[in-house]
């Protein structure tokens, strides 16, 4: 699976992009950032506030209950600030 | 059409190239976003816009097709700006034109309404502090809720 992180995200985390192969219960949007919190301080400070996480699978917005699978391409970053 | 660059746009030469030989335009309505020297009480250096290339396009693209759903418009343009900027430079511009006035003042103030909570771009800007990342304004989601 292809995760990318944005701003605030990729600070946190420290990479905007990486391979991973969540174990196989890691079925939804919510159950992989369940998962990816776990990975360290810097992954669990970016996504402590679940309401402040926007994810992307395969550049669609989708929500928490949305499924993964593999050969994703998952984008979690804040709300957005353009314009 | 979308456009998203790293460069500055001259928004009278892009107005004019929009409606460059047409005749069934009545209206043209024009968004410009800047650069802020202040952001609230603190004075701003510079800002840095990041994106995702690939769903940025999608997304304005998207937005852009809404646009033309809802008003009958002729012609539209949205060019959004990345990299580093400075107070003053442009970071956006809107372009809608129609037979008529209103359909291309309310498309254009949607189309913005709408691509500042669904374009995936954000702001780092340079404080005195340091960089801080910007936080997304409630006022904007409602902004887009008008809209729904």
């Amino acid at each position: 699976m292809k995760l990318l992180y944005f701003a605030l995200f990729r600070a946190r985390i420290g990479r905007g992009e990486e391979e991973l192969a969540p174990p196989a219960e890691v079925k939804t949007v919510g159950g992989l950032v369940d998962w990816l919190a776990q990975r360290g301080p810097g992954y669990r400070a970016a996504l402590a506030d679940r309401r402040l996480v926007r994810v992307a699978v395969n550049q669609d917005y989708v929500d928490f209950d949305h499924p993964v699978a593999a050969n994703d391409e998952v984008a979690l970053f804040p709300p957005v600030t353009g314009g | 059409m979308i456009r998203v660059q790293r460069e500055d746009f001259d928004p009278g030469a892009e107005m004019t190239a929009l409606t460059q030989g047409r005749y069934d335009v009545g209206g043209v309505a024009c968004f410009v976003g800047l650069v802020r020297d202040m952001a609230g009480d603190k004075p701003i250096a510079a800002m840095t816009l990041e994106h995702y290339p690939g769903m940025t396009e999608k997304k304005l693209a998207e937005i852009e097709a809404e646009a033309h759903r809802r008003w009958p418009l002729q012609a539209s343009l949205v060019i959004h700006r990345f990299g580093r900027l400075q107070p003053g430079d442009r970071i956006v511009l809107v372009i809608t034109a129609s037979a008529h006035r209103q359909a291309a003042l309310e498309s254009c103030q949607f189309l913005i309404d709408w691509l500042k909570t669904d374009a995936p771009f954000w702001k780092l800007e340079e404080t005195p502090d340091g960089g801080e990342w910007v936080s997304a304004r409630d006022s904007d989601e409602s902004a887009k809720k008008r809209w729904l």
